[in-house]
């Protein structure tokens, strides 16, 4: 109370302390706040600025709601009034940031706001500096009523840089002309995509202008010089980052920051490493961070920080992709042996991601995932070892391998308790590939699994009990010795119930049922389905939503980029050429055959090759990433037997894309055959006429045209056809009608095989249907502000997909203009700040969601590059939206 | 912004707490800190924070940015705040902050606002302290006050 008396005095001394006492001690709820209010406002009209300070100061350091309520509208006034003093115009502009951070809803945008704006113009740097920080958090929220603020911001950087270092007198720090006010501005800048070409020359000349000065000598050897120096170098090299649009900068960029990996200064080491881990994620600059490689090994050995050293580990797994995987696993797994016990947890999930990702032959990754459990078997979650088992159990051609590497690995004296978790489970459901050797014979299994027993925990020990049961069914000659084990007392008695259970169960079982009942009861496990790795997801929530998905999600682009591009890429080729090791390793015979498939897209006549001599193919191994996997096996699945199957199923990925855009036209023609189409699309539901024209002089017999749906494909997609007459005259076209209903989002296109005897042979041929789910799209019209409002709503980063890359067709707006409305979307005028982007919005309509989809294009004409963005409510959608768009342009 | 040497001298907030947490998060810190030798880097990832520290005497100053924020620049102003208090207290040491604590306050306040920097130049952020000193009459009758 006394404190408030002491605010309303007009004592400059007993003021103070009043506004001091409430600045410290007041909680920003208390009671007090009101009468505190009514004193304030009396000084804020005070006309004086050294009282107005002291409120403004007051309002910003106690920032409460109440306060918010009460001056939001005021401040605003006193910040654009033309009479008002510099440096109360400093404090009106960063206290009314502090209340917009409170409770943004209480400050009202209006007037004002196109005369902030301008106060970047400001005579008065500190003014400048104010205000910039107010725009910039504005500007992350409404990005349209600040856009004017982009050439204003170049224009004030551009002065700044140039200006030598006497010019700006106080506010040259060290010799670093206005280092805060540079920082600002280009944070300011971030929050905007690269500006339109003229005020982008000048941009550019500034971005220049910071790398040159880096490689001058310094003016002073103070720390303080290179640090505001190199604060400045940093935050243009995260602009040269965010605008990702000039493969110059960002490689001068990565330069730069490579000479910092090797200062004598730790903490630009630290910062050398965290910003080349963004850098490693742009495609310009990927290759020239990758150079460094060798230094960065070099940091993790010998930095003497374990914060250093966390960076140099995620700079690794940023830089990683296929050509260097070997190579970078090996060194990660080499650190872990010393690795600080914080961040060990964190080294062994990325290994088992990155070993995942880019094993190009899996005997690599299983011997990858075993050593990870030997070194840090305790930092390995359950995550990482069920996901050997799923990928094992997924590929059959590692199944013989792994079997044969686990029970080696079990052999060791003292092995962790997860290696015999992965032990039990692999030998249990592939001991018997590797029991034709003696040295592994049966008995020799089981004895050894069963040594470790007593040595480990309940579910360890219950995972062991099913093991066994198993091999009474894999091999019926240990069954009695298996049936000794059961029935001891150890285990018929156990005190825990569960194995106890399990012990009698398993033991009633062997004796009582036939050996089909038990092969039937112990069958192999059948494979996983296919999502996305739970490793993955754990690193996520680990390292919270940022830094990692941005990484996975560029990656995930980029794989996705080159498994849909027509060229083969060089990885893929050079693993058609090489068989696969393991075949060897297997000599078993019972596993078909198909470790060397390439991508689907790549080749089509190995494809076939490999795939014809087994007609059961259950799980085809792509190598790498996991869409790589899906897309082939689908593939696989319904493959054709036919003539020219390879051209055929080929093109039809080709020919699909010819109607992303549109729905008529002619979907395949050879010499004999011509199909058209005609299709109408209205929300969640779909006729297509497909017309089947004979093009030669001679009848078609048997003429049976089948569309097919994979599994997956069935239950999200229900389709219905007629029946079609199976003779087919020369020359004459028949029809088939083919209903469609969307039931949920999916990814593939179902498959028309059609099949007919012309001239006494067989024909038979498959082509994809072009039935993607952009044709369920309905276009939505929306203001600017509604776009921005979802658009912001969408942020998380799993909505988000996006993918850069080349102009396959001339870059002409109105095609694009076209395309778009043409891929089913509405096409929204003035919502983009750059006019030459390219916005749209629409909706998905299926039976059980609907699922909003904004759309962004950014074209940039002198890089002859796009760069597309989607959000939509659900990942897959988005990024099934972002392939079959980027197709097209 | 929370400057310290085991025992708290100073302390700042940008954000609303309850005490309760802002004793624990001090706690915490200060161990983080003091644990960390000179060799090491002045950035420490905390929670989704970043602290940067820097080590003046006996003191030590620390803020805890954003993960975005410009980590050297933090540096800098930690340093420059280090200035102001020099420039005003001339030779600057650890008494000084203790027994004028209030002087400390209103140079931060002048610096920084809200938890953003108002005014970079050491001659305008000093001159607007003396002119507020040049208001001021007895600080020390204020001070005895009960009500403190």
């Amino acid at each position: 109370m006394e404190a408030v008396n002491l605010l309303s005095s007009n004592r400059y001394t007993e003021k103070q302390i009043g506004y001091l006492f409430i600045s410290v001690l007041v909680n920003s709820n208390s009671e007090l706040i009101r009468l505190i209010n009514n004193a304030i406002k009396n000084d804020l009209a005070s006309r004086n600025p050294t009282f107005m300070g002291l409120a403004l100061h007051c309002i910003a350091n106690v920032g409460s709601r109440e306060m918010a309520e009460a001056f939001a509208g005021e401040i605003p006034k006193i910040l654009v009034a033309g009479d008002t003093m510099d440096s109360v115009k400093q404090s009106a502009a960063l206290c009314l940031l502090r209340l917009y951070r409170t409770s943004p809803d209480l400050v009202p945008m209006g007037d004002w706001t196109s005369r902030v704006v301008h106060l970047l113009n400001d005579q008065h740097l500190g003014v400048v500096t104010a205000a910039t920080s107010l725009i910039t958090t504005l500007a992350q929220k409404n990005p349209e009523e600040f856009k004017t603020s982009v050439s204003l911001a170049v224009s004030r950087l551009s002065r700044i840089v140039t200006s030598a270092s006497t010019d700006l007198q106080d506010y040259t720090y060290y010799f670093v002309p206005a280092p805060w006010l540079s920082v600002k501005l280009l944070r300011l800048l971030q929050c905007y995509p690269p500006p339109d070409p003229a005020v982008r020359g000048r941009l550019t000349e500034c971005l220049e202008t910071i790398l040159n000065k880096a490689q001058e000598p310094p003016k002073s050897k103070k720390v303080q010089h290179s640090n505001a120096k190199n604060a400045v170098l940093f935050e243009a090299i995260s602009l040269i980052i965010h605008h990702d649009s000039e493969p110059n900068l960002l490689v001068r960029a990565c330069n730069q920051l490579g000479q910092f990996l090797q200062h004598r200064e730790t903490n630009l080491r630290y910062l050398a490493l965290e910003s080349m881990c963004t850098l490693a994620s742009s495609e310009f600059s990927h290759e020239a961070v990758k150079t460094h490689i060798e230094t960065v090994i070099n940091a993790l050995k010998t930095e003497r920080d374990v914060s250093v050293r966390q960076r140099a580990v995620d700079l690794l797994y940023a830089m990683c992709d296929r050509s260097n995987a070997q190579q970078i696993v090996a060194e990660m797994l080499n650190y872990l042996e010393t690795a600080d016990y914080s961040i060990r947890e964190e080294i062994v999930l990325k290994v088992a991601i990155l070993a995942e990702k880019y094993a190009v032959d899996y005997t690599w990754y299983v011997d990858t995932i075993l050593n990870l459990i030997r070194i840090a078997g305790d930092y390995v979650s359950e995550e990482v070892w069920y996901r050997v088992i799923q990928i094992v159990i997924n590929r059959d051609d590692v199944q013989g391998y792994a079997a044969k590497t686990v029970f080696e690995a079990l052999q060791a004296p003292a092995c962790h308790e997860n290696l015999v978790k992965v032990g039990g489970y692999i030998l249990g459901e592939f001991g018997n590939l590797i029991a034709g050797d003696p040295r592994s014979s049966p008995l020799i299994q089981f004895n050894l699994l069963h040594s470790k027993f007593h040595l480990c925990s309940v579910p360890t020990r219950a995972l062991l009990l099913s093991t066994y049961i198993k091999f009474v069914n894999l091999f019926p000659e240990i069954k009695i010795t298996i049936q000794d084990v059961l029935r001891s007392d150890s285990q018929l008695k156990n005190a825990d119930v569960e194995l106890q259970q399990r012990a009698v169960e398993y033991l009633r079982l062997s004796t009582i049922a036939s050996t089909d009942i038990l092969a039937t009861v112990l069958e192999e496990m059948p494979p996983f389905p296919e999502r996305e790795s739970s490793i993955l997801a754990k690193l996520k929530k680990k390292k919270g939503p940022s830094t990692v998905t941005d990484l996975e999600e560029i990656k995930k682009e980029r794989s996705s980029d080159m498994n849909g591009s027509a060229e083969p890429t060089p990885v893929n080729a050079s693993n058609v050429s090489t068989p696969s090791p393991s075949a060897d390793l297997l000599g078993l015979g019972a596993v078909p055959l198909t470790n060397s498939a390439p991508a689907p897209s790549s080749s089509g006549s190995l494809l076939v090759d490999v795939f014809s001599d087994s007609s059961s193919v259950a799980a085809p191994l792509a190598p790498g990433s996991e869409d790589n996997f899906a897309s082939s096996s689908d593939l696989a699945s319904s493959e054709v037997v036919s003539e020219e199957p390879a051209d055929a199923v080929h093109d039809a990925d080709e020919l699909i894309h010819k109607f992303i855009c549109k729905n008529n036209g002619v979907l395949f023609e050879n010499q004999l055959l011509q199909i058209g189409l005609k299709s109408e699309f209205r929300q969640n539901l779909g006729r297509m006429f497909i017309f089947y024209g004979n093009k030669t002089s001679t009848q078609f017999l048997n003429f049976t045209p089948t569309v097919i749906c994979s599994d997956e494909l069935q239950s999200s997609l229900n389709l219905q056809t007629k029946p079609v007459d199976p003779i087919v005259d020369g020359g004459a076209q028949v029809q088939q009608v083919v209903n469609i209903e969307c039931i949920s989002d999916f990814m593939d296109a179902p498959i028309l095989n059609i099949q007919f005897r012309y001239g006494g042979t067989l024909q038979n041929l498959s082509v994809k249907l072009p039935i993607t789910l952009n044709k369920f799209f309905q276009p939505t019209e929306m203001s600017s502000q509604d776009f921005f409002q979802r658009w912001k709503q969408l942020s998380s980063p799993k909505q988000e997909v996006q993918n850069i890359f080349k102009a396959k067709h001339p870059m002409d707006t109105e095609i694009t203009k076209a395309k778009i409305i043409g891929f089913g979307s509405a096409l929204l005028e003035e919502v983009d700040p750059n006019p030459a982007n390219f916005v749209g919005a629409g909706i998905i309509h299926t039976k059980t969601i609907q699922i909003g989809c904004l759309l962004r294009l950014e074209p940039n004409l002198q890089a002859q590059m796009y760069r597309l963005t989607l959000r939509t409510s659900k990942e897959a959608v988005s990024q099934r939206l972002c392939e079959l768009l980027s197709e097209q342009f | 912004m929370n400057c310290r040497q085991g025992k708290l001298r100073l302390q700042k907030w940008y954000t609303t707490l309850p005490d309760k947490e802002k004793k624990k998060i001090i706690r915490e810190i200060v161990q983080i800190i003091l644990a960390r030798n000179q060799k090491m880097s002045s950035f420490v990832d905390w929670k989704d924070l970043k602290l940067v520290y820097k080590r003046y005497a006996s003191l030590y100053f620390c803020c805890a940015i954003e993960d975005r924020d410009n980590e050297l620049l933090a540096l800098e102003v930690v340093h420059r705040y280090v200035e102001l208090l020099d420039r005003y207290f001339g030779n600057v040491c650890e008494l000084d902050i203790i027994f004028n604590f209030e002087k400390a306050y209103f140079i931060l306040d002048e610096f920084i606002l809200g938890g953003e920097i108002q005014e970079t130049s050491k001659k305008s952020a000093v001159k607007a302290i003396e002119d507020s000193d040049m208001l001021q009459e007895t600080m020390e009758e204020y001070m005895n006050k009960p009500a403190f």
